[in-house]
């Protein structure tokens, strides 16, 4: 053993090192969790720079275009930040499970689930006051996602079901389930040409907040994503979650309740990703129909893998991916590209952010272990 | 194939065989020669280098020294199809054919030489010849998924002649067979060999089996030779002495004080469990830890030392019986391990106890995190006291003198024994009613061998209960006040270590009650 056999060298390098280690090791780390992503991110859109290139078109003229799309006004700001809301909740949905060490892909059913749980519970509730009924909407949405999510979770936990595919296909079983229910028990009479559930009614409809002038599913949203933080890195509920993704064994040996955890992330994630399906119907559409399942689910796993998994994180990646969302219509109209522009960025960037896994901890610059093993074995080899 | 001529047993001798792994020697200047034609059996206890030896001869491992002869000639193997295009096969413990696909399908796709288009009707008739010359008759149409353990093993012999193996290594061949089968594939082997087809290399435990079919025999321990002979020339005792060395059972003169008749913290009562494959049954009757006492568990690997470890530790749930811990029954939740303060330490800390990515400060939470100060009673808190976390992460590295870069590193930069240390710093700091202990130095350099048993030894000083369960007879016979031999799931024997006797242990470890 290479360490153990020079202590006393390594002990009187110890005073001099300590005084500055401590804070540079810290850095070096906070900089590789940060370092890694971006630098991902930047090759990502280098590579989609020579796809358009490839199709004869700018690069720079596109920057200009998601920069005006997406960010460059305040109409344009509004726009992103109005489709970053639900990327958050959806993200959640990725990143909590994520903790545990699933891979939970099934955001998008949960969200449709949740907004027709919200509009098929309001027709009965008409006439209510709001600050009862909107809670109920929420909580009903909340309650459909949990459940569906979190049987995902039990899946895995108890009769050992691949919690990515079972998510996916319960994903599919769900929005199937709810085109069946828009179209044929919660239609509308009214609703012609696009087959939509009863109206919530405008008593029951969430209004933007003040000076942002964007519904409060933004505001809830940052708020679920602070409180996902602080539930994962500041409790003991989570700190037992993350060890039980760190590894299963340890957790059963430590009698933690993997089951239960297990089970209680992933409801907790379904229920975000269903909050954010209420607010498209509480907040954007008015109703529940076939928009619901607009593919936020599936960014919301690119925004959580660029987030590293990291709720706080999941807020900027949001309203990047939002602004660039937010700008596809423009893309589309004056450079002549397909709408499925964007996917392929998306798809680009999901690549190689999932390649960049791959690259931690093999920097030395990030890695405070590779430091000193270079001075033990410089020490090591000094007593041999 | 048939009308080849008979392929001639070949004979193969190691000279000077050596393999280091870092600065421990694996395997140290070992020279066997096996005549062709003989059947020769390797014995040795649990890392005695017996796999590492064969591995060196199949190429699996490049020896740090010395070289192969295969009939006379030195060969440089490099890797095991080097091996095979020289004749010499191995037969794994565990079985590596393709359980989706039929015996026939097994065997064709096995083969160096397969075509990229196989031609079945051709192959299923140079199949049945070649079948014509075996000892085993086998249905090879049938998925191998369906076959018994016995007829997968014999697949797995008839697997290395259709390669053409005229050296065969056996690796613990009878360890998945009863013993019929065990008798039958022997016996055809040792026919094979007797008629100079075929040479083989037995790695075994079993005493019996060795008499019955093998006609020379080697014995290793600790990585070297040092024993062997003709079969009939050495008595068990023989064997077991050679096996287990001259070994005196030492005064341990770190044990204080004599185990307390009056407490008894763990009993285990007509235990009956199952690992999730459902092979490998355990039936424990009556077993018993009182306070102040280490009870040792020996035996040879895959015993159900590891099923009954799962069960004490919470991991696999008993079937039938009872785990009693300080008088009231014990499942191995983390309030029950808590309050009853018993602590599970085991095998491979690593791949067991850690979370490999996790900070060292982080796993060392992992026992205390959620504790209300130092009152085990009170509900888990509910906010993670991360600064409290880094105080006593810093506080047990320092006690227990674990190397590491600093308390933030992921605990996978450690090396084993510093890992062992931090596994050890934080279950061992506060008082212990009960400890269950998996072969603990595994793997681990002498220093600290030492300061580990120091540690597990003074815990017992101070009134613990302590199970150890090892493979290493050593560690049982060094640490334990009584010893109790665990074979095929039972327990098998009982001695006070006092009045201890390695080789009858030995004898009971191999199966031989």
């Amino acid at each position: 053993m290479v360490a153990d056999a020079a202590p006393s060298k390594l002990a009187a390098d110890r005073p001099r090192a300590l005084t500055s280690l401590p804070l540079r090791a810290w850095l070096a780390r906070r900089l590789e969790a940060l370092a890694i992503p971006v630098g991902a991110a930047l090759v990502g859109f280098l590579l989609f720079g020579l796809f358009l290139i490839a199709l004869g078109k700018s690069p720079l003229q596109l920057i200009d275009i998601v920069w005006r799309g997406g960010f460059g006004s305040p109409f344009a700001l509004g726009n992103s930040l109005q489709r970053a809301a639900p990327l958050l909740f959806a993200a959640l949905c990725v990143a909590l499970p994520a903790r545990l060490g699933l891979v939970v892909i099934g955001g998008e059913g949960a969200i449709v689930l949740g907004g027709l749980a919200a509009a098929a519970i309001a027709p009965p509730l008409a006439g209510w006051p709001a600050p009862l009924a909107i809670p109920l909407m929420a909580g009903a949405a909340a309650l459909a996602g949990a459940v569906w999510i979190g049987a995902v979770g039990w899946l895995q936990a108890y009769r050992n079901v691949n919690a990515t595919i079972a998510s996916l296909l319960m994903s599919s079983i769900a929005i199937a389930l709810a085109n069946h229910l828009i179209e044929g028990a919660l239609r509308d009479p009214a609703s012609l040409n696009k087959p939509s559930t009863l109206p919530v009614g405008d008593a029951f409809m969430l209004g933007p907040m003040p000076v942002i002038g964007v519904h409060w599913g933004l505001g809830c949203g940052v708020l679920a994503c602070v409180i996902a933080y602080l539930l994962m890195d500041r409790t003991t509920l989570g700190f037992a979650a993350r060890i039980a993704g760190g590894n299963v064994k340890a957790a059963q040996i430590q009698g933690l309740p993997v089951g239960r955890l297990i089970v209680g992330f992933t409801a907790l994630g379904g229920a975000f990703a269903a909050l954010a399906g209420y607010f498209e119907v509480a907040a954007v559409q008015g109703n529940a129909n076939g928009t619901l399942a607009a593919g936020y689910g599936y960014t919301g796993i690119l925004v959580a893998f660029l987030a590293r998994q990291n709720p706080l994180a999941i807020m900027p990646v949001a309203f990047l991916l939002g602004g660039i969302e937010a700008s596809s219509g423009l893309i589309q109209r004056r450079m002549q590209l397909p709408d499925a522009t964007v996917l392929v960025l998306e798809g680009l960037l999901f690549l190689v952010v999932l390649l960049s896994e791959t690259l931690y901890g093999r920097f030395k610059p990030f890695n405070p272990h590779l430091w000193t093993e270079k001075r033990e074995a410089a020490a090591a080899g000094g007593a041999a | 194939m048939s009308d080849t001529p008979t392929p001639r047993a070949l004979g193969v001798e190691t000279i000077g065989m050596t393999k280091r792994f870092g600065a421990f020697a694996a395997l140290e200047d070992v020279s066997m020669k096996i005549e062709a034609g003989g059947f020769h059996a390797l014995l040795g206890e649990n890392g005695a280098g017996k796999s590492t030896f064969v591995k060196c001869v199949m190429g699996f491992y490049a020896p740090t020294a010395g070289s192969v002869l295969v009939d006379g000639r030195e060969v440089e193997i490099t890797n095991p199809k080097g091996a095979q295009g020289r004749g010499l096969g191995m037969v794994y413990q565990h079985f590596t054919l393709v359980p989706s696909l039929t015996g026939a399908e097994n065997l064709v796709i096995s083969r160096a030489d397969a075509p990229a288009i196989l031609d079945w009707k051709a192959e299923r008739a140079a199949l049945a010849a070649f079948m014509e010359g075996m000892p085993f008759r086998l249905n090879l149409d049938r998925p191998v998924a369906e076959l018994a353990a016995g007829e997968k093993q014999k697949l797995e012999i008839v697997k290395q002649l259709y390669l053409k193996a005229r050296f065969l290594i056996l690796d613990e061949p009878t360890s998945v067979l009863t013993p019929d089968e065990a008798e039958e594939v022997l016996g055809l082997l040792r026919a094979m060999a007797d008629r100079g087809d075929l040479t083989v290399l037995m790695i075994s435990h079993k005493f019996r089996e060795v008499e019955t079919f093998a006609r020379t025999l080697s014995v290793l321990r600790r990585g070297r030779l040092v024993g062997g002979g003709a079969v009939g020339a050495l008595s068990r005792a023989d064997m077991a002495a050679m096996m287990i060395g001259e070994r005196v059972v030492r005064p341990i003169a770190a044990r204080v004080g004599e185990p307390d008749p009056a407490r008894e913290i763990l009993r285990v009562v007509d235990l009956d469990a199952t690992d999730a494959s459902g092979l490998r049954r355990i039936a424990i009757p009556d077993l018993r830890v009182r306070a102040r006492e280490i009870v040792g568990i020996a035996g040879v690997s895959g015993n159900g030392q590891k099923e009954l470890a799962d069960v004490l530790g919470g991991r696999i749930r008993a079937a039938g019986g009872r785990v009693v811990v300080a008088d009231e029954p014990y499942t191995g939740t983390r309030a029950q391990s808590r309050a009853r303060r018993v602590r599970f330490i085991p095998e491979e800390p690593l791949r067991e106890a850690c979370a490999p990515r996790m900070s060292v400060a982080e796993n060392l939470a992992f026992r205390a995190f959620d504790r209300r100060g130092d009152d085990p009673s009170g509900p888990p808190t509910f906010w993670l006291d991360r600064r409290a976390m880094t105080r006593r992460a810093k506080d047990l590295i320092e006690r227990f003198k674990v190397k590491t870069a600093s308390s933030e590193a992921p605990i996978a930069t450690l090396s084993g024994g510093n890992v062992q240390r931090a596994v050890l710093a934080r279950e061992l700091t506060d008082p212990v009613d009960l400890l269950i202990v998996v072969n603990p130095c595994f793997g681990l350099d002498f220093a600290a061998v030492a300061e580990i048993r120091t540690r597990i030894v003074t815990a017992r000083n101070e009134g613990a209960a302590v199970l150890l369960i090892s493979e290493d007879l050593d560690e049982i016979l060094e640490l334990s006040d009584r010893i109790v031999v665990m074979s095929e799931g039972r327990l098998v024997y009982e001695t006070a270590a006092a009045s201890a006797e390695a080789g009858t242990i030995g004898r009971h470890m191999a199966g031989h009650h």
